[in-house]
């Protein structure tokens, strides 16, 4: 790792007012990508802004029919929460999955969906779940803020708050894991809510998107039958050496089709 | 170059760091506690694991400073005297371990486990939560031993 | 039996310390004015090296030293070599491209080792290491193991045209071919053995102090045989003469084969400590493992059986192709040769067997031995065939074993391919198995799980191994540079205590317990009385080290035989005090008595006599310390059958291990517990290998699996328990009647599951590594 100045800030103003004065700032929450990210000297920021002090960053409120989960709150808090539990199950076991024990103690929800890589759980349920993410400048629909590989719509001075999720009336993860790294191949969250279905696609592609031709069929048709039919466009789909582009459309299918099933 | 403080395994410690001296680096270079691994750059392996302010965290991929202030727990701080902690005594009457190297950090992981799921434990729910721990030699039949062993322990 | 002696679960000596923390590994020791070393690393999988610039290194913030090979060379430091001569079919020995330890002009896989830069701290080492200016020019690279031979390929040695290591046929071709034209029937399998990189836990690190008082280099590394190392560095590298280089192999996080070799970090940080007269560290990362530890395995191979009408099988063809990377490393030649086509004839009556094996070099890391070394090769090409060979003539996989096995009465047994089995009954172990996975009912298993939309398997892998590494003579005959006995000295102090110094080593295994079950056994002392120490050449005579499952099979007899001197010279020492002949004491449980009388004395109290010797028998020499050699006569074979269970999921290509059975055949238990942790652990390597493990290069060379990011490690939730039980007989060579367990869950597993995933989808062939993927697809074909 190359030498950074750390900078541990004390609320959301200070952390703002540190990167504008740094050269070139990365913020830290939970560190638990971008510390391995910097070990291999892949990532050197002059200055490190660590979040981790910022009270009010973190914890979880129910406010009618939303739950709101601070950007510091780690994976292990939501998994364990009984708010989430009880609001959106589906987001709870979302965040018991997310890498190892160890990995949930520390990786928090706002680092996950700020650095959006393309194989995390997080930005499926905040697309299917048409989260709203709220900033230290604005509030950011889930449409709206995935942009494209480790791209949001966020700007170098702009810190994610908190992440508010509509309830669902039912939802469900599917996850299909790498072995080796346990993020997700490909990883499909299911939401309903009235007749309205949404459907968030993460590990498939590039960049995290809502499965809108899967979404066309399970809104006049809900069950799983009704992604036969579906064309899952193969071309889009990223190929690694875990899985290529038509294993992966195979698998987006598989997995909405067992969503769809838990759902019902 | 900042200065942390810590309580580890019961005692104050200070330091100075770099801001990128990891924690698994002060444990091992600065206090000499040596029983912390380093197995992997990718926060994977788990050999790094203790405890901060009592939860499960890979200290390779935890800045020192972002423990400053914290409550730290290595596998030199389980033992009571020349007494083990049940956990470590299961370990050793299971042959939950052979060359030892994974070991510390199974052991924290399992702590961690019993902590979050009690004393009664299956054997799914084990082998799922060691997920985040790599074993090379004991190909865990007796790892997953141990730590339902160790936990029915740490109950009576 | 003796409380702590044969045959008991005694729980581990060593688990003490390395469970309060207090394992000592090569990274845990710190010496005072201690350097760090970082290795200058080739990006490129084949380039030339137009020029070298250190002065932007050697200016940074504290670089004490930038290294390069003109160095090395200047000071007389030889390459590394391989130490097994493996016969071309050209009538030369195989090739051997020079391998220095660091480059000189040219670079040949990713990862190579270009300079090394010596710092006061590693973070200043490693930037350092990246201000060495290299001038490259890149070079089109060879990376496939099945085409690297062929013509228009890119040359990587001049000494070895076409990459072309050896060719080395083996059998009666002629004789083969003849029987191959009368079969019955010809089954045949194309298959790959998937690459591994072997991944103990323990990364390797090397710390070097050289003493300018005694000209003495210490080198504490994480090597399997300290012996071997010292030996290959003082006669073959120049680092030191042997007296004046002491090797310490402290605690050791696993091996698996990745450690027995010399390594260029090893060599360089040892020469580096006296140029820069400071101790020298390196502690290699994960992604440095991935890199520059030797990987297994990686053969392409074609196999075909002929058979007769009842299933008999009258001969085997055997065509390989195997990957030995960039360079020779230290035993690379003699695991595709010898240890791989001498297990041909597995647990069969096979009588005739012909195999080439084409070894190239490719532009990757070098292979050598990684658990179990040819024989898991040899073993899955057998086994899977055997297989294919059983659907070919619509046999059940059980019976056409069972039609083909050296009867238990054949022993010793003359295998077509050199190898002479002494004991076995395979027939038995394949009942105890077949019982234990509950064979009979695996057809309501299967249907059952169909109901849940899955398809259930079960395969079998019936196996042999040779170990015990091995009969001198006969490694010699084979063109090996050393004999491979082993060393032992059991040492009393005067106050009753016992020393063992073995030169195995220990590095999970469990020597310090086992060993000292024997010697409690034997000897009668308590077990808390007895210390085993192993793993530094200042302490322990001349040893070969540990691989091969040879630490208790050869090793464990040198203790034995020190202890029945010791029991020797005992009586005479106790004769002497009883006022007996000698000839009328006798030795039990630590006690040497006047036969039919109670007049006894204690063995501590004769090794006190033996070290105040004040009334001695007359011309015998004082001292109560014996060592003693033992060379086998041949090597050990254990065997058994392994019996994998699975559900695959056709919908993704999941496959789950729902149950695993293994009865082997390892002679006589010492300590069951340790016994069947290194069968669990074992099983689980081979397990990786047939589901999630995989090295792979990209065409240009780039290692794409350089972290456990990518590469698949097996882990918890991976894998099931185990059920494990035992068919042992009786080997005759073997004075302690013990085999060898280290390596046979590796062996033995690896066919196992695939045949189990192969009967799931009921088709011929599934390549290693199972993934989700690729069993997906085979499902596809198969609906």
């Amino acid at each position: 790792m190359y030498e950074f100045s750390y900078y541990k800030s004390g609320s959301v103003e200070d952390a703002v007012e540190a990167m504008n004065k740094a050269e070139d700032g990365k913020f830290v929450a939970g560190g638990q990508t971008m510390l391995p990210t910097m070990k291999h000297r892949l990532a050197s920021p002059s200055d490190v802004i660590d979040l981790g002090g910022i009270a009010e960053l973190s914890g979880i409120s129910v406010d009618g029919d939303s739950v709101t989960i601070g950007a510091m709150t780690t994976h292990a808090e939501v998994a364990a929460s009984g708010d989430v539990q009880a609001m959106i199950p589906a987001l709870a076991q979302l965040a018991s999955g997310i890498g190892d024990p160890a990995v949930r103690n520390q990786g928090t929800l706002g680092g996950s969906i700020a650095n959006n890589d393309p194989a995390a759980d997080y930005p499926a349920a905040v697309i299917a779940l048409g989260a709203t993410v709220k900033t230290n400048k604005r509030e950011i629909a889930a449409d709206d803020f995935f942009t494209g590989m480790f791209e949001t719509a966020l700007e170098d001075d702009e810190l994610i708050t908190a992440v508010s999720f509509p309830k669902a009336d039912s939802a469900a993860y599917m996850k299909f894991e790498n072995p080796a790294s346990r993020y997700a191949i490909v990883g499909v969250f299911l939401a309903k809510t009235g007749s309205a279905v949404r459907v968030g696609v993460t590990g498939a592609t590039p960049c995290a998107h809502r499965g809108m031709r899967l979404e066309e069929a399970l809104n006049s048709n809900f069950s799983a039958d009704a992604c036969d039919g579906v064309e899952i466009p193969v071309e889009k789909m990223n190929t690694d050496i875990h899985a290529s582009a038509e294993y992966r459309a195979h698998l987006v299918k598989v997995m909405t089709k067992r969503a769809v099933a838990a759902c019902s | 170059m900042p200065i942390v403080n810590m309580n580890v395994n019961g005692n104050p410690v200070t330091g100075e760091v770099e801001g990128r001296t990891l924690l698994v680096q002060f444990l091992r270079e600065n206090l000499g506690l040596t029983g912390t691994h380093i197995g992997c750059d990718t926060s994977q392996c788990g050999s790094c694991v203790v405890h901060v302010d009592g939860k499960s965290v890979k200290s390779c991929t935890l800045l020192a400073v972002m423990a400053d202030g914290s409550e730290v727990t290595t596998i030199e701080g389980l033992a009571n005297g020349a007494e083990l902690h049940p956990m470590q005594q299961a370990f050793m009457d299971n042959h939950g371990l052979q060359c030892g190297f994974c070991t510390p950090g199974m052991v924290m992981s399992a702590l961690d486990i019993v902590n979050r799921n009690g004393n009664e434990l299956d054997e799914n729910t084990v082998r799922k939560e060691l997920a985040g721990n790599i074993c090379r030699c004991t190909g865990y039949h007796n790892i997953v031993k141990s730590v339902t062993a160790g936990a029915k322990a740490m109950g009576d | 039996m003796a409380e702590n002696g044969i045959g008991v679960s005694v729980r581990r000596k060593e688990d003490n310390r390395f469970l309060i923390g207090k394992g000592r590994y090569t990274d845990d020791i710190n010496v005072a004015g201690q350097t760090y070393a970082a290795f200058v690393r080739s990006p490129h999988a084949h380039a030339t090296i137009n020029g070298i610039d250190k002065s932007a290194a050697e200016a940074s913030v504290g670089v004490i030293a930038v290294f390069t090979g003109d160095d090395l060379a200047a000071d007389g430091i030889g390459p590394l070599i391989c130490g097994v001569t493996v016969p071309s079919d050209d009538g030369e020995p195989h090739r051997a491209p020079a391998h220095p330890a660091l480059a000189q002009g040219k670079v040949n896989y990713v990862g190579d080792h270009v300079a090394v830069v010596i710092a006061e701290t590693q973070a200043q080492a490693r930037e350092g290491a990246e201000k060495v200016g290299v001038d490259y020019t890149a070079l089109p690279a060879v990376t496939d193991t099945g085409s690297a031979a062929d013509d228009g390929q890119p040359q990587i040695h001049d000494v070895a045209p076409n990459n072309m290591c050896y060719n080395w046929p083996f059998g009666d071709k002629d004789a083969v071919e003849a029987a191959f034209a009368s079969a019955h029937k010809v089954s045949t399998l194309d298959l790959v053995n998937n690459r591994m990189v072997t991944n103990p836990m323990e990364p390797r690190a090397a710390l070097a102090e050289y003493n300018a008082g005694t000209e003495e280099i210490t080198l504490h590394l994480t090597t399997q045989n300290p012996h071997v190392h010292r030996l290959v560095m003082s006669a073959f590298n120049q680092l030191a003469p042997e007296h004046k280089l002491r090797i310490v192999s402290p605690d050791v996080g696993g091996g698996f084969g990745a450690k027995i070799f010399v390594y260029a970090e090893e060599l360089v940080v040892g020469w580096s400590c006296r140029k820069v007269n400071r101790p020298v560290k390196w502690t290699g990362d994960r992604t440095e493992a991935f890199l520059a530890d030797a990987h297994g395995r990686d053969h392409v191979a074609t196999a075909e059986m002929a058979l007769d009408e009842n299933g008999k099988f009258l001969a085997m063809r055997v065509m390989t192709k195997a990957n030995l990377g960039a360079y020779l490393s230290t035993f690379a030649t003699m695991v595709p040769s010898y240890l791989y086509a001498f297990l041909f004839a597995g647990q069969y009556t096979t009588p005739l067997i012909y195999s080439e094996v084409k070894t190239v070099f490719t532009n990757t890391a070098p292979v050598d031995a990684s658990r179990g070394a040819g024989r898991p090769e040899a073993t899955y090409l057998l086994e899977r065939l055997v297989d294919v060979a059983a659907a070919d003539m619509g046999l059940e996989p059980a019976e056409i074993r069972r039609r083909n096995f050296i009867p238990k009465d054949a022993f010793p047994y003359q295998t077509p391919v050199v190898q002479c089995y002494d004991s076995g009954d395979y027939e038995t172990a394949l009942d105890k198995a077949l019982a234990l996975a509950d064979y009979d009912g695996f057809a309501a298993r299967a249907e059952e799980a169909k109901s849940r939309g899955l398809r259930r398997g079960i395969g079998l892998s019936s196996y042999v191994e040779a170990c015990g590494i091995a009969p001198s003579a006969a490694v010699g005959q084979l063109g090996a540079g050393v004999g491979l006995w082993e060393s032992a000295q059991v040492r009393f102090n005067p106050t009753g205590n016992v020393q063992v110094f073995t030169g195995t080593h220990s590095h999970g295994q469990g020597h310090e317990t086992t060993f000292a079950q024997l010697v409690t056994e034997q000897l009668g002392v308590p077990i808390e009385n007895i210390e085993v120490i192993h793993g530094d050449t200042a302490k322990t005579q001349f040893g070969m080290g540990t691989y091969g499952s040879r630490s208790l099979a050869v090793g464990g007899v040198a203790i034995a035989k020190a202890c029945e001197k010791l029991i020797a010279k005992g009586k005479k020492i106790a004769a002497h005090a009883l006022e007996a002949a000698e000839g009328d004491i006798e030795f039990a449980d630590g006690n040497f008595t006047i036969a039919g009388t109670d007049k006894a004395m204690n063995i501590a109290e004769v090794a006190f006599n033996a070290y105040v010797p004040h009334s001695y028998p007359e011309g015998l020499e004082p001292g109560f310390d014996e060592n003693a050699f033992f060379d086998p006569m041949n090597f050990s074979f254990p065997a058994g059958t392994h019996i994998c269970e699975v559900e695959v999921d056709p919908e993704t290509g999941v496959v789950e291990i729902v149950k695993y059975s293994a009865v082997d055949d390892f002679g006589k238990l010492i300590n069951p517990m340790i016994v069947e942790g290194q069968v669990h652990g074992g099983i689980v390597h081979g397990i990786g290998q047939a589901l999630l493990e995989v090295c792979r290069y990209d065409s240009e060379g780039q290692l794409i699996t350089a972290t456990y990011m990518d590469y698949a490690m097996p882990r918890a939730d991976n894998v099931p328990s185990f059920d494990v039980d035992y068919a042992p007989t009786d080997p005759p060579h073997n004075p302690l009647g013990v085999k060898g367990c280290g390596e046979a869950g590796a062996i033995g597993a690896p066919p196992a599951v695939i045949n189990a995933i192969t009967n799931a989808l009921g088709v011929k062939h599934i390549d290693m590594p199972a993934t989700p993927e690729n069993v997906w697809r085979a499902a596809q074909g198969a609906a």
